[in-house]
């Protein structure tokens, strides 16, 4: 909390005028110019390519929420650097330097809202923090949701976006697997619905954990997701991937998803699914 | 036959030496006994010095040597009438992660464990330990076939990480690794996982989310390598010493964080120096870890291992 309040002035004093350099948005795909604003109406998808952009947990959640009305969640404070491990440079100026620059507390952000008339707990998975890299906070924060999830009777919607594990947390990062394992266990039994929203990239020991193991699973066209690295599959097999290799058109293909859904469906789909999923029972009497 | 390791060096040169004074000694000639008695007294000495504070490096190259017993040998030293059970009845058989039924001192238990051959023509079998999706899933069906029959489950952990290949990815390893680790926190049995050689992350930790985790004193258990971990954050593989140090992937690290409960002595040396002698130990902590489950009621056993992997990590400090 305390940090938040102390970034807030700091990050409106960088808030970014209309200069002609922020006008434009230069898509990372086809590289042609947006006007920003249109891009944005656009739920950040290349009106030209169809490139989905990725995007943070505020942004996120405008979108997904009725009305794009929500409220945050906390998430609750972890260990920090619990190794207290130092590579190049120290971990916890790496984090600090997340922070800064994301203006979030950790990778992993909540939110409470309605999805089609629906409560729901969201949480987003934030790319943009240190490869939205999976360490204890984001373990913490991924339980926490599970458990208001639990606490209001509402479906848990998550959408992921990790580079992998936070190694810098070893062995504990790791066991963020099983305990998210276990969180979305205790949903399973509550018969609450868990649905996992892939979005581009989701790698490492977060597909290998909560990010696979939704009741519904969907996913953002052209979306990266995969287990190991192509990098290290290339070295292992020493010959060229196939064609859209690890892209969540592959996944859907290799009957791993249910569904690529572009991002201007994405809200109107989870809607009608977890209004399929929590409204059930006989019709009334006519 | 020993194959001794970079930083066996001086032992090896002095054992080599010992060897050829047997071997010279003419016979009735000059009494060479007092001589080699000092200098086998000198080796043991060294062995023990080196052993005694092993870098985390060290212990990596310990945890994958090629003669560390292996879940072959365990099984076929622990467990009475082994029957392997094979297949995931959805795609396929994987060589790499073996389980089956059999008797550990008198009691019927399920055994999964990783193997990773013991010669070029086993490891390419086994794939050299590195499971593939029908494996975990094979894995995760034998979790749950035991649970239904109220038999003990017993791991034996041994793999650098899950197969990183194409097909792998097609049949999808995340999901079978998700599930396998889903499996061990649905079972309602006791549940005990030993790390014998390397525990490489997910790959590893699919089979060993158990009520009690036990590891040999010499073994390592991490989230990534410390070659991948180092070309990462440093950029290059050279300083995987570095990341084997900064990422406490050791026995004694994991203990002191909470990750594994309790740690089995190796023989002076390491396992592979002294493979059976190892193995009785490995099962002496094996039998005493299931003891401490006996008797547990089946809810409790599931509840209490989904307790403890809730609270990982969120108190912990090294
Ligand atoms: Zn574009």
């Amino acid at each position: 909390m305390s940090w938040l309040t102390r970034l807030r002035p700091k990050l409106s004093f960088l808030q970014k005028r209309d200069t002609p350099d922020n006008l434009w948005h230069k898509c990372k795909s086809c590289g042609q110019m947006v006007f920003r604003k249109e891009f944005v109406e656009n739920l950040s998808v290349c009106p030209r390519c169809d490139h989905h952009e990725r995007i943070g947990p505020n942004e996120r959640f405008g979108q997904v929420f009725d009305a794009g009305a929500y409220t945050r969640l906390p998430t609750p404070p972890a260990p920090e650097d619990p190794l207290k491990f130092r590579d190049q440079k120290r971990y916890t100026d790496r984090i600090k330097a997340a922070r800064a620059s994301t203006g979030e507390p950790e990778a992993f952000a909540l939110a409470q809202g309605s999805v089609g008339g629906v409560p729901a707990v969201v949480g987003v998975q934030n790319f943009a923090f240190m490869g939205g890299s999976m360490g204890v906070a984001v373990g913490e924060a991924f339980v926490a949701g599970a458990q208001a999830a639990l606490a209001a009777r509402s479906p848990y919607i998550v959408f992921t976006a990790a580079g992998g594990a936070r190694m810098q947390e070893g062995i504990l990062s790791l066991m963020q697997m099983p305990r998210s394992t276990v969180a979305i266990a205790e949903l399973n039994e509550a018969a609450l619905p868990y649905i996992v929203v892939l979005t581009d990239p989701t790698t490492g020991g977060v597909t290998a954990s909560y990010a696979m193991l939704g009741d519904i699973q969907i996913a953002e066209p052209n979306a990266l997701i995969g287990f190991a690295g192509q990098r290290v599959i290339e070295s292992t097999i020493r010959e060229k991937l196939p064609e859209g290799f690890q892209r969540a058109e592959y996944l859907l293909d290799h009957g791993m998803l249910d569904m690529v859904v572009h991002r201007r469906d994405l809200q109107e789909t989870l809607a009608r699914l977890v209004g399929n999923l929590m409204r059930t029972g006989a019709p009334a009497a006519a | 036959m020993v194959t001794f390791l970079e930083f066996e060096k001086p032992v090896a040169e002095l054992e080599a030496r010992i060897k050829e004074l047997k071997a010279s000694a003419p016979e009735g000639g000059v009494d060479i006994g007092p001589e080699v008695e000092k200098l086998e007294a000198k080796a043991a000495k060294l062995l023990r010095d080196t052993y005694a504070k092993l870098s985390p490096w060290q212990k990596t190259m310990v945890a994958r040597h090629p003669m560390r017993p292996h879940f072959k040998d365990i099984v076929g030293r622990l467990i009475e009438g082994f029957t392997p059970l094979a297949g995931d009845r959805k795609f396929g058989e994987d060589a790499a992660i073996q389980g089956g039924l059999g008797r550990f001192r008198g009691r019927s238990v399920m055994v999964i464990g990783h193997e990773k051959g013991s010669d070029t023509a086993s490891r390419i079998k086994h794939n050299f330990g590195m499971g593939k999706p029908e494996g975990y899933r094979k894995a995760a069906r034998l979790m749950e076939l035991a649970s239904r029959f109220n038999v003990p489950i017993v791991s034996f952990v041994d793999t650098s990480g899950a197969f990183p290949g194409v097909t792998a990815e097609e049949r999808g390893q995340a999901e079978a690794v998700a599930r396998s680790t889903q499996a061990c926190l649905s079972v309602s049995v006791p549940f005990v996982s030993a790390i014998v050689g390397e525990g490489g992350s997910g790959g590893a930790l699919a089979l060993a989310t158990a009520n009690r985790i036990i590891m040999f004193e010499h073994s390592v258990y991490a989230v990534i390598s410390p070659e991948g971990c180092a070309s990462i954050l440093w950029r290059t593989a050279d300083k995987a010493a570095d990341a084997a140090e900064a990422m406490k992937q050791t026995a004694q690290d994991l203990k002191r964080l909470g990750v594994i409960d309790t740690i089995v002595e190796e023989p002076l040396g390491g396992a592979h120096r002294a493979p059976e002698a190892a193995i009785d130990r490995l099962g002496d902590a094996l039998a005493h870890e299931l003891t401490l489950l006996d008797g547990l009621p089946p809810q409790q056993l599931r509840a209490d291992r989904r307790a403890k992997f809730l609270a990982m990590g969120r108190s912990a400090a090294a």
